[in-house]
């Protein structure tokens, strides 16, 4: 992990200032562009090829189902020119640069990139932050001399007038969101991709993580293109694909509040061109500097090695689509979930992300001074757990602090020496409490969004913090037991690749003892003297999560009728926080978001304490009581460590869901 | 293929040119060529009733490498390659290019030499492990028996790499303790009546072609072990001409099968490359292709009627019926048993009138896919030719060097992708001329052009030599050899580009300094797939153990088959170089299956060269 750190401080220095770089390189697009018209073309003509098999199935005729095939390749097809690729860079260029202070590559991964696409087709991976995503990857592309990827994007950009036609003639092609049901969207889709893969005509591009993250911390990955960007490799119509997981951070996002508004329950506006007028106000801001790190590209063929038997592709016409099997699947989730913690190692931090970490757990504010040695002492934990930081070197820390200050100076008010999250740009009369509790978590789900960011560096550890604190007794079984509790809780909220609970408690020792905070016995884990704050630091990143599951579980207990619909759960649950939050009975600001929620859902849903029941064409969910008591009193012992025995039964109860 | 019109076109043009070119050779317009010119010419001139293999096979043949002791490559004092000897249609030339060929190819030098053991060193070769009454059996019972040492290394492998590589270093392993020489089917059954007695281990030996290693003695095989050579088991018993058969003992080598036949106006048309030494009991216990199989079939579709010695007794039909609805054909327990169930002493074969005419043929395509998509649809029609094979671009220039074609270089043509089919075709004359036109009219859609009778000879003439080639690289560091599978057609493409990527791929990572040869050649066409053989060697030099790491890179090549749809084996076997695959291939019931049938017939594990199970 020191090694790590080292590393991460070179390669920063050998990133460039790409916002210097003049607009030179419009002529000199390498792109087969020529090729891509006749792509299409050349498409159609496989489509009856597609639409065979589904109309075996489902009874129509060919000519129909090709009919319709057809159709679909309308709506979804990309047309790539190069004069409308221009147009954007020449636009994005100057909005680029108003909107940021500097755009920072790793230029070795661009050079590793202008490598793997000579040597086999490329898949571009990016982590999902903001709209500006696929733009400046698209963009960064065009300037350094690189093919331009096409993009698996959402339909919704689609219904965006003359935008969605712009991005289509800039390489985007679109996917419905859902198409669970229709194999013929499916197989057109599929076989869409895979053709533009194996003939090399452009690197493929998509999310992992499926749609933009509102909280900042990577999502669960999607495996369904991932498998179809595999399957090539699987079935052998290519030797190898790499794929090259991108991380793109930002100093201040430019979605931030209206992300924040969003997990509250205000309705995310549709995409529309008047709105993305409007937005024009956001040029006017500062967004300090934007980061994108093009990691290793990652061989398909050697990740695959050993775990998938490609000759299960033996037995089938490599045409008929093919559902992966079993171990297909798995090796694909968890192919999915290194290529995410990828992302998230790669991901380069600022030092406001730090300073966000502090003042979230200080909810009535610091003062400058104390904020600077506790940033300072965050630093180091940071960076001996592996951080990517990019924290300037020559500058004095209450410098770099009071920078951070400034460029998120609307989520803080500073007075007399005292920082405070608070709400800045509010509306002169408080209307309502209900109000003021929505502002007030506006600027405190903002800010999470940035602690969000670094989550991933503290996660491991912060859960063996919490572990011991809630284990009863330092019996290395006995934590461990605890840890893995919390990491099955908690699967739906972070990254935690599946079946690596071994591993990553092995981790959290390790970089704990490193840091002198733990003792690691054969069979006993004993807390050194000067680890209190340490692990009282880490436990106290967990506490939003673990306070919000709580209330999670509370509602689920204490409020629901029997016939709860799913669609209803989000905005109880809220309501059921905002009550407690009025009442002054909850503190934690996070339990509005509704991210939070639907993940303490789905993983008690997992845990099989609560149900989907399909009732006619809704869903309900019905509640073992029991079951999320208990584990609603595990959580609890984290905070509170007076109920000892109610750790066991629960513990008990988990097994038998299990 | 979406590329633009004008280069393809222009691509076009100067194939015509180059075919013009490699057509002009107006003295032959007449020549009619039979496929026996490009083999060996007989050794002997004897009448044909005569035993044609010594039973000292060493006096004529190579104890460490491919063929006959006259024929081999060398680099005279010039620097120019010869191949010597007057059997072949190339002995006694001077390949002048042959070296810049060698040396472009696998980077090597003609001043590094790696020389093979000069001669066999008897005191490596451990005393035999008799089983004293047997032999003395043996010998009562009136039978040729040897335990020399030339004879018994000679039976001890077949032509693996591995194991002419280790015999060029005089390293000699466990060679079978006894030779004996049959002379008839009652032979054969005394034989194994006796073992059976004495509990010994009996290998049959053929023509001792085997790329499988399967006449290895097994290592943990404590009897006394027993090759029993059927070379002297060669005479063609009958010829019915009314049913078009001949029943023949298996010992016989495919040339003198063929010559004797043609003598009588007949042939089989079984033309396997290894014609020249296999035996008619190999392709049996093999599975073996002929190239002529589009016409003649495969030795599964020849053999009428199987005559085998087991432990249990002897297994035959009781008909010459052609085909039979009695269970599951036990001709098939036989075919392919690679020697673990018994010997195999004496077949009826399908005969056929020799063809009137034959014509071989070539075809130049602009790119190896253009020729996979002709060969396809060559076999869609099912008008494939007698032989049909495309090689790839690299063998396309191996044969450029080898044949003088340096014509070809003078053309700014792009020689990097183009390749070359071969043909043959067969029967009367004016179905054949008819057959030809409609197979280069197929071939023209597919930007192919007719480049001639003289190349399709000389790539079929290439076959027979390209094994002594292998002799001259192992003089100079450079070690190689072939492998086939078979796969069906919308796979062959990303199967011969997917293994050669893997086996350059592999060579680099164990640390081979110079690239390697990795070509590919699809050589048969079936109705729903092709055989693919490749061809792979590399320059060893600066590698400690390159045999080692030869088979390392063969395993990793074999694997990356499997993976992409191709078969364990279409024509060579299993043996036991390939036996790990087995269950994976067949499935644990089948491979169980072929377990209870050896469990059956050799309780004993008499037959123990622990092949294929």
């Amino acid at each position: 992990m020191a090694s790590r750190a080292l590393y991460s401080v070179s390669v920063l220095q050998h990133f460039c200032m790409l916002s210097d770089k003049i607009l030179h390189a419009c002529n000199t697009c390498s792109v087969n562009l020529s090729l891509l018209p006749s792509f299409n073309i050349f498409f159609r003509g496989n489509i009856k090829h597609i639409s065979c098999p589904v109309s075996s199935e489902s009874g129509d005729s060919t000519e129909c189902v090709a009919e319709e095939a057809s159709l679909i390749l309308d709506e979804m097809a990309h047309r790539l020119q190069l004069s409308t690729v221009r147009f954007f860079v020449f636009t994005l260029s100057k909005a680029f640069k108003r909107l940021f202070r500097s755009v920072c590559v790793n230029e070795e991964g661009i050079q590793r990139l202008q490598q793997a696409v000579q040597e086999h087709p490329v898949v571009l991976l990016p982590s999902h932050r903001s709209y500006m995503d696929f733009l400046m990857m698209s963009y960064l592309l065009y300037m350094y001399d690189l093919p331009l990827p096409v993009i698996a994007a959402g339909m919704d950009f689609m219904s965006m007038k003359f935008v969605g036609e712009m991005l289509r003639m800039s390489g985007a092609f679109f996917i419905r969101r859902s198409f669970g049901g229709d194999k013929l969207y499916w197989a057109v889709f599929s076989e869409y991709v895979k053709t533009m893969l194996r003939n090399g005509y452009a690197p493929i591009e998509f999310f992992l993580e499926g749609t933009r993250s509102r909280t900042c911390k990577s999502l669960t990955p999607k495996t369904g293109l991932l498998n179809i960007v595999m399957e090539p490799f699987f079935k052998g119509e290519l030797f190898d694909v790499n794929l090259v997981p991108v991380s793109i951070s930002y100093e201040r996002i430019l979605e931030e509040s209206l992300y924040a508004r969003e997990l509250l329950g205000i309705p995310k506006p549709k995409e529309s061109t008047s709105g993305l007028l409007k937005a024009r106000r956001v040029l006017s801001e500062d967004y300090g500097s934007m980061y994108v790190y093009f990691g290793h590209p990652v061989s398909v063929r050697s990740l695959t090695e050993g775990k998938i038997t490609r000759s299960q592709y033996n037995l089938l016409p490599r045409c008929i689509p093919q559902k992966p099997s079993a171990d297909t699947h798995e090796f694909l989730n968890d192919a999915a979930f290194r290529l995410v913690r990828i992302q998230e190692e790669n991901m380069v931090l600022k030092p406001w992300v730090l300073i966000a970490t502090l003042l979230l757990q200080n909810p009535d504010g610091m003062d400058l001074s104390s904020l600077a040695e506790q940033t300072d002492w965050l630093r180091h934990l940071a960076l001996a757990f592996g951080a990517y930081l990019d924290w300037p070197d020559h500058e004095a820390c209450s410098e770099v602090i009071s920078c951070s200050l400034a460029l998120h100076r609307h989520l803080l008010s500073v007075s007399a020496g005292h920082v405070q999250l608070s709400v800045t740009d509010a509306p002169q009369v408080e209307s309502t409490p209900e109000e003021a509790v929505f502002h007030q978590a506006v600027v405190v789900l903002s800010c999470a969004s940035y602690r969000n960011q670094i989550l991933h560096v503290f996660l491991r550890p912060a859960l063996l913090a919490v572990a011991m604190q809630s284990a009863n007794s330092n019996r290395k079984d006995d934590v461990y037991n605890c840890f893995n509790f919390l990491r099955n809780m908690f699967s739906n909220e972070f990254i935690l690749c599946p079946g690596d609970s071994v591993q990553d408690f092995e981790e959290a020792c390790y970089l704990l003892m490193k840091r002198g905070v733990l003792q690691v016995l054969e069979h006993e884990i004993v807390m050194s003297a000067s680890g209190h704050s340490t692990l009282a630091f880490l436990s106290s990143v967990l506490d939003p999560f673990l306070q919000g599951y709580q209330v999670v579980s509370r509602y689920l207990c204490e409020e629901t009728n029997e016939n709860l619909t799913e669609k209803e759960f989000i905005p109880a649950v809220r309501n059921f926080a905002l009550k407690l939050i009025l009442a002054g009975r909850l503190k934690c600001y996070e339990a509005l978001s509704s991210d939070l929620q639907k993940n303490a859902l789905a993983a008690f849903l997992r845990l099989k304490a609560v149900r989907k029941v399909k009732v006619g064409d809704q869903v309900t969910l019905k509640v073992n009581k029991i079951a999320v008591n208990s584990l609603e009193d595990t959580l609890g012992k984290s905070d509170v460590t007076s109920h000892q025995n109610s750790w066991c039964s629960s513990m008990a109860m988990f097994e038998i869901a299990i | 293929l979406m590329a633009s019109s004008s280069s393809s076109s222009s691509a076009q043009q100067r194939l015509r040119i180059i075919a013009g070119h490699l057509q002009k050779r107006p003295e032959d317009e007449n020549a009619s060529v039979a496929a026996q010119e490009c083999k060996a010419e007989a050794p002997r001139s004897e009448p044909s009733s005569a035993t044609p293999v010594p039973r000292r096979r060493q006096e004529i043949m190579k104890w460490n490498g491919w063929g006959y002791s006259d024929s081999r490559f060398l680099f005279n004092k010039k620097g120019q390659a010869e191949f010597t000897g007057k059997r072949y249609r190339l002995s006694g030339l001077i390949l002048p290019s042959l070296k810049d060929w060698f040396e472009g190819t696998f980077g090597a030098n003609l001043q590094h030499r790696s020389p093979a053991t000069p001669s066999l060193n008897l005191s490596a070769v451990a005393p035999p492990n008799l089983n004293q009454p047997f032999v003395e059996d043996l010998k009562a019972a009136g039978l040729t028996v040897s335990h020399d040492p030339e004879d018994r290394v000679f039976r001890a492998h077949g032509h693996c790499l591995h194991e002419v590589f280790a015999l060029r270093e005089g390293r000699i392993g466990r060679v079978p303790d006894t030779v004996v020489w049959p002379s008839c089917h009652s032979d054969v059954e005394k034989i194994v009546e006796l073992a059976c007695e004495h509990n010994v281990c009996l290998i049959p030996y053929g023509g001792g072609t085997s790329v499988s290693s399967a006449l290895e003695c097994p290592r943990e095989e404590s009897r006394s072990i027993v090759s029993l050579d059927t070379s002297q088991m060669s005479r063609i018993l009958w010829i019915d001409e009314k049913n078009l058969t001949a029943h023949v003992e298996a010992g016989i080598i495919g040339q003198d099968l063929e010559r004797q036949l043609n003598e009588r106006g007949f042939c089989t048309g079984h033309e396997p490359d290894s014609m020249e030494f296999s035996s008619l009991g190999g392709w049996v216990a093999t599975r073996a292709s002929g190239m002529k199989k589009n016409i003649y079939g495969n030795i599964e579709d020849l053999v009428v009627h199987i005559k085998m010695v087991t432990p249990r007794g002897v297994i035959e039909k009781s008909c010459l019926g052609p085909r039979m609805s009695t269970g599951p054909d036990i001709h098939h327990f036989i075919l392919g048993s690679e020697g673990t169930l018994g010997v195999v002493t004496e077949v009826t074969l399908k005969i056929r009138p020799i063809p009137e005419y034959q014509k071989y043929g070539s075809v130049v395509f602009p790119n190896f896919q253009q020729g996979v998509a002709c060969l396809r649809e060559v076999a869609r029609q099912r008008c494939a030719p007698a032989s049909i094979r495309l090689m790839d671009n690299e063998q396309f220039q191996f044969g450029e060097f080898c044949f003088f074609l340096i014509l070809l270089s003078f053309f700014c043509f792009d020689p990097q992708h183009l390749c070359v089919a071969t043909l043959l075709f067969e029967g009367d004359r004016g179905k054949v001329l008819q057959h030809e036109k409609q197979v280069y009219d197929i071939a023209a859609k597919f930007g192919g052009l007719a480049a001639g009778e003289d190349n399709g000879q000389r790539g079929y003439m290439l076959t027979f030599v390209i094994a002594y080639l292998r002799d001259l690289g192992m003089d100079y560091y450079v070690i190689g050899e072939s492998f086939e599978t078979s796969v069906p057609w919308d796979r062959v493409l990303d199967l011969c580009r997917n293994v050669k990527e893997r086996i350059v791929r592999e060579c680099k990572e164990r640390g081979v300094q110079f690239p390697p040869l990795s070509t590919s050649r699809v050589t048969q066409t079936y109705d729903a797939g092709a055989c693919v053989y490749f061809y792979f060697a590399f320059n060893y030099r600066g590698l400690s153990d390159p045999v080692h790491v030869y088979e390392q890179v063969e395993h990793a090549a074999r694997e990356e088959i499997l993976a992409n749809g191709g078969s364990l084996s279409h024509h060579h076997g299993v043996g036991k170089l390939r036996k790990e695959w087995m269950k994976e291939s067949v499935s644990g019931v089948g491979l169980g299956m072929l377990k209870s049938v050896k469990e059956y017939v050799d309780p004993q594990n008499i037959f123990g060269n622990r092949n294929l199970l």
